[in-house]
């Protein structure tokens, strides 16, 4: 059966459910959700699928998601499909291969809506600098829905996808998670293989799911996570991962670096923080403070790593093979007019930072120091986590910002992420749930406030278990945005 | 009174490995085929792709690493060289430019510094102008050689004229081809040299400003380029004269050197250490099994010819070519008491020269047996037939694979030992050429050639040159 009221509340793996019972079939999920996607008010999508080919050779693969569909960031490779990381560089290119998590989804037979924005190439905390315009916060559609993941969370939170796939290099997925009121999962680096996810910063950046709730969550880490022959830095997560069923954090402690927390933080989500402290000693948790001296140092050296990697990285957008060729008066031309006409001005300022952190007589300064700095973080991290089970922290320190609030001060944008860079540094796994509504510093409609546990590298399922019990403890409702979504 | 000057040469050396794959992805290795067949996702450098390194380039590597007596590395990393280029798609080169996977090596007299793995460029083409990207209507490329597995050998500085530069790249090549992990073709590319060159004054210790010299495609070339440059250098020097750092570009056809850029116009090449790939360890096992399975090689080889009386243009030539050697070896162990410095030299020497005659033979199709080139030398040291006759039979021998012994009988070629016969034919020789007589008899003995090359004639080069000799200075009054 399944009515659209239905059909909207159901999670991912509810819809599932439906449609493997018989319930619903997968024809009629999609046709409801591409229907919805069509009526996309908050520039979520960049390309949406047509009802055969998001079909064809998914819905009856008999694999355990089958027919459930799924919003894809624009950052993946998806065959005959148009990928752009939602740069001007790649406006209209089409790839002739599918990106290796794409294609896992693909076997567990989810056919995909549509490609979500984006910040270009993944550089950005508010998805204001897409080429294609910024996307809307389905809360309110005068803010940010967060990047660089924007569009894949607003339109989950939205009411436009029953979930997505999004990528996380210093809090991508976890940031945008956050300001929208769902869950984002970034995991271990090397548990999911990022062959076909275009590289922002290689080192760091790995995709995940961005979803509805803690199982939907664990249910397509569980499809994602693998070794890929093609990825010779993935690994996977040894024994797979399951749905998580923990109500109780008996035994669990908790550590909060109360140091990385003392300015900055807006009331109402320092407010939401400790309430979801409480609830943790409630189940039974117990909560500790913790240090990690370095932390601090972590925005910094993040923003000479990544931009360092990011510059080589996007230096094959030239011109010469794909992509926009905007002038072919000769060869210095090409490149100089291609990547001034191509690349926008946050992609320009990261390529420039990189390209100096990487010069001849600084690099070991400003590389060599950051490479230094990450190597401590790594050494916080283990140290806490011989004393704690988990770190946890505020995911954001504020709730969504305005649309323009942070486009003139990179600095006060880059620290929106003061939280999620640490843990990106730290190459561990950690998760983004809702923790309550607060009203923003300057008044106005409450906004979701988002939870961040981080985990062990590799102790994903640890994670999702404690995820899952804080969040039934929560019991945060999301419904108030999924009419949002609608123009 | 003029200073002496030293010339002081190292090398960086660009190996092609013959995988059947490339170096990071799944294409085939090719040469002459249509351009861009053998490409995909990433060799092309689509967005999105990441490198996969390919096991057996690095146990090619290594050999080559155990070949050159090199400590092998048991941490091996990655970096990107950054440069724009279309014949680099992804605007970077992985490279190994801080752990490789060799280091403190030596060839020859030659050390080695290190040797790295890394992945060979796309190839350009420029079509109309003179073939280079200034002045060209178009540049074309084609990426099939993109990511073809590289190993770059990097001397010290060890080396001092465009001779020696020639011979031990020659034992080089020689080395790398026995071990059977590159083709080692200069003209294909796929064995590839720079030098760097300064001078100092002799005995000096310090090291002069150098300049280097780009893709020479063969090692005469490179002896020239270096050799003219070794000259412009000490011109530049003699004539107060600074030599600016440079690359430079050697023209075998003009003998010219071109500046093809200096040191301002030098790249900042940006290293970084490659996030795509983990550190490559190699197990013991892999380090054992490259240093084991190496053959002998030349080096050895020739030496170990040269202790049995082989002479060394001989014992290079054979040890070079595993298959002249084998040939060789065949023919010493086809016949007892053969003398090696003998066989050697029909082997490199008449033989090759056969071969090559007769519609350029390879060895490895010759219907000479090596057991029947040693009764042929055999006959010759037995002086059953003469030198001259023996060439004769190896002509038939190569032509039609025959027995020598038959041909000696077949063809009448057996010496002529009656020395009374042989003095009636150098009386004759002598009267008939009263010129070149007289000439000798006057004091010009170089003069006696054409009476040794008459009798030979005479005899269908059935006489012994020795005694020919012999005989004509006798009756010539000598």
């Amino acid at each position: 059966m399944g009515n659209n009221t239905e059909l909207l509340a159901a999670s991912g793996a509810e819809t599932a459910a439906q449609i493997a019972a018989g319930e619903v079939s997968a024809a009629e999920v999609l046709d409801f959700w591409l229907a919805r996607a069509a009526g996309d008010g908050l520039n979520g999508y960049l390309w949406q699928a047509d009802r055969d080919s998001a079909l064809s050779g998914v819905a009856d693969s008999g694999g355990p998601l089958a027919g459930a569909p799924i919003a894809i960031k624009d950052i993946f490779c998806t065959e005959g499909v148009p990928t752009t990381a939602a740069s001007k560089i790649l406006s209209g290119y089409v790839p002739p291969y599918t990106a290796t998590a794409v294609g896992h989804l693909r076997a567990a037979g989810m056919p995909m809506l549509g490609k979500t924005n984006m910040d270009e190439f993944a550089m950005g905390s508010s998805n204001e600098n897409s080429a294609f315009g910024a996307c809307l916060n389905p809360w309110d559609t005068g803010r940010v829905p967060g990047g660089s993941s924007g569009g894949s969370a607003a339109v989950v939170a939205g009411g436009l996808a029953p979930w997505s796939l999004g990528t996380d290099t210093g809090g991508s997925i976890r940031q945008p998670a956050g300001f929208c009121g769902i869950v984002g999962l970034k995991p271990t680096y090397g548990a999911i293989s990022r062959f076909g996810m275009i590289a922002f910063a290689s080192s760091l950046d790995q995709c995940g799911p961005l979803t509805r709730d803690v199982t939907d969550a664990a249910l397509l880490l569980a499809a994602l996570q693998g070794r890929d022959e093609m990825d010779s830095t993935s690994v996977g997560i040894e024994g797979g991962i399951e749905a998580p069923s923990a109500e109780r954090l008996d035994g669990l402690t908790f550590g909060v670096p109360r140091d990385l927390m003392r300015e900055g933080i807006e009331a109402g989500v320092l407010a939401r923080f400790e309430d979801t402290l409480i609830r943790i000693a409630e189940l039974g948790g117990e909560i500790v403070d913790i240090e990690l001296p370095h932390a601090e140092h972590a925005i910094s050296a993040y923003y000479v790593l990544a931009p360092a990697e990011a510059s080589t990285n996007l230096s094959r957008y030239d011109g010469v093979r794909y992509g926009l060729r905007a002038s072919d008066e000769d060869l210095l031309s090409m490149y100089e007019v291609t990547r001034e006409e191509g690349f926008g001005p946050e992609v320009k300022r990261r390529i420039m930072l990189g390209t100096y952190a990487l010069s001849s007589g600084y690099y070991d300064a400003y590389y060599g120091g950051a490479q230094r700095v990450r190597t401590r973080i790594v050494e916080d991290f283990q140290d806490a986590f011989g004393q704690v089970d988990f770190v946890v922290t505020p995911t954001s320190p504020t709730v969504a910002f305005e649309l323009g609030e942070k486009t003139a001060d990179p600095w006060s944008m880059y620290l929106s992420d003061i939280f999620t860079v640490p843990i990106s540094l730290a190459g561990v796994p950690a998760i983004s749930i809702p923790a309550g509504l607060a009203e923003p510093e300057g008044g106005g409609p409450e906004l979701p406030v988002g939870f961040q546990i981080a985990a062990p590298a590799f102790a994903e399922q640890k994670l999702l278990e404690a995820a899952h019990a804080l969040e039934g403890a929560i019991g945060f409702d999301g419904s108030a945005a999924l009419e949002g979504g609608l123009a | 009174m003029s200073t002496e000057y030293e010339a002081v040469i190292g090398l960086e050396i660009h190996v092609q490995l013959s995988t059947k794959t490339k170096m990071f992805c799944g294409c085939e290795l090719s040469f002459g085929d249509d351009a861009n067949v053998h490409t995909c996702p990433v060799c092309l450098a689509l967005p999105g792709v990441l490198p996969a390194p390919n096991r057996t380039a690095f146990e090619y590597a290594l050999k080559i690493g155990a070949a050159l007596d090199c400590e092998l590395s048991s941490f091996n990393s990655f970096d990107r060289k950054n440069y724009f280029y279309p014949d680099n798609p992804k605007a970077y080169q992985i490279t190994q430019a801080v752990n490789p996977f060799a280091v403190n090596g030596k060839l020859g007299e030659v050390r080695i510094h290190h040797a790295h793995l890394e992945e060979d460029a796309a190839k350009t083409i420029h079509t109309g102008g003179a073939g280079r990207i200034q002045g060209s209507d178009a540049s074309l490329v084609d990426f099939n050689r993109g990511g073809t597995p590289l190993v770059e050998i990097v001397t010290e500085p060890d080396l001092h004229s465009g001779a020696q530069v020639r011979e031990w790249g020659q034992l080089l090549r020689a080395t790398i081809k026995q071990l059977g992990v590159s083709d080692v073709n200069m003209e294909e590319g796929s064995l590839r040299c720079d030098a760097n060159v300064s001078i100092r004054p002799a005995g000096s210790s310090e090291l002069g400003t150098k300049t280097e010299m780009k893709n020479m495609n063969s090692f005469r070339f490179i002896e020239r380029g270096i050799d003219a440059e070794i000259a412009r250098q000490k011109a530049l020097v003699e004539a107060g004269e600074p030599v600016v750092q440079e690359t430079l570009h050697f023209d075998p056809s003009t003998g010219e050197l071109h500046s093809l850029r200096s040191k301002e116009e030098a790249h900042d090449y940006r290293y970084l250490p490659e996030p795509d790939l983990v550190p490559v360890v190699p197990t013991q096992a892999m380090l054992d099994e490259a240093r084991n399975s190496l053959p002998e090689l030349p080096a050895a080889r020739a030496a170990r010819y040269e202790e049995i009386g082989v002479s060394e243009q001989a014992a290079l030539l054979l040890s070079f070519e595993t298959d002249w050697a084998e040939y060789f070896e065949g023919v010493l162990a086809a016949k007892k008491g053969v003398d090696p410095r003998v066989a050697a030299n029909w082997v490199t020497g008449e033989l090759s020269a056969e071969l090559r005659k007769q519609d350029e033979q390879p060895l490895a199709e010759t219907k000479v047996e090596p057991a029947a080139l040693a009764t042929l030398i055999g006959l010759v040291a037995e002086k059953k037939i003469s030198h001259g006759a023996g060439k004769t039979v190896l002509e038939e021998m190569v032509a039609s694979g025959a027995d020598p012994e038959t041909v000696v009988a077949d063809k009448g070629l057996e010496q002529i030992s009656d020395s009374g016969e042989l003095e009636k034919i150098v009386i004759q020789a002598i009267e008939d050429n009263p010129k070149p007589s007289e000439q000798v008899r006057s004091g010009n003995e170089k003069a006696i050639g054409a009476l040794v090359g008459a009798v030979m004639k005479a005899t269908q080069g059935r006489a012994d040159g020795g005694e020919v000799n012999r005989l004509l200075r006798q009756h010539l009054g000598l």
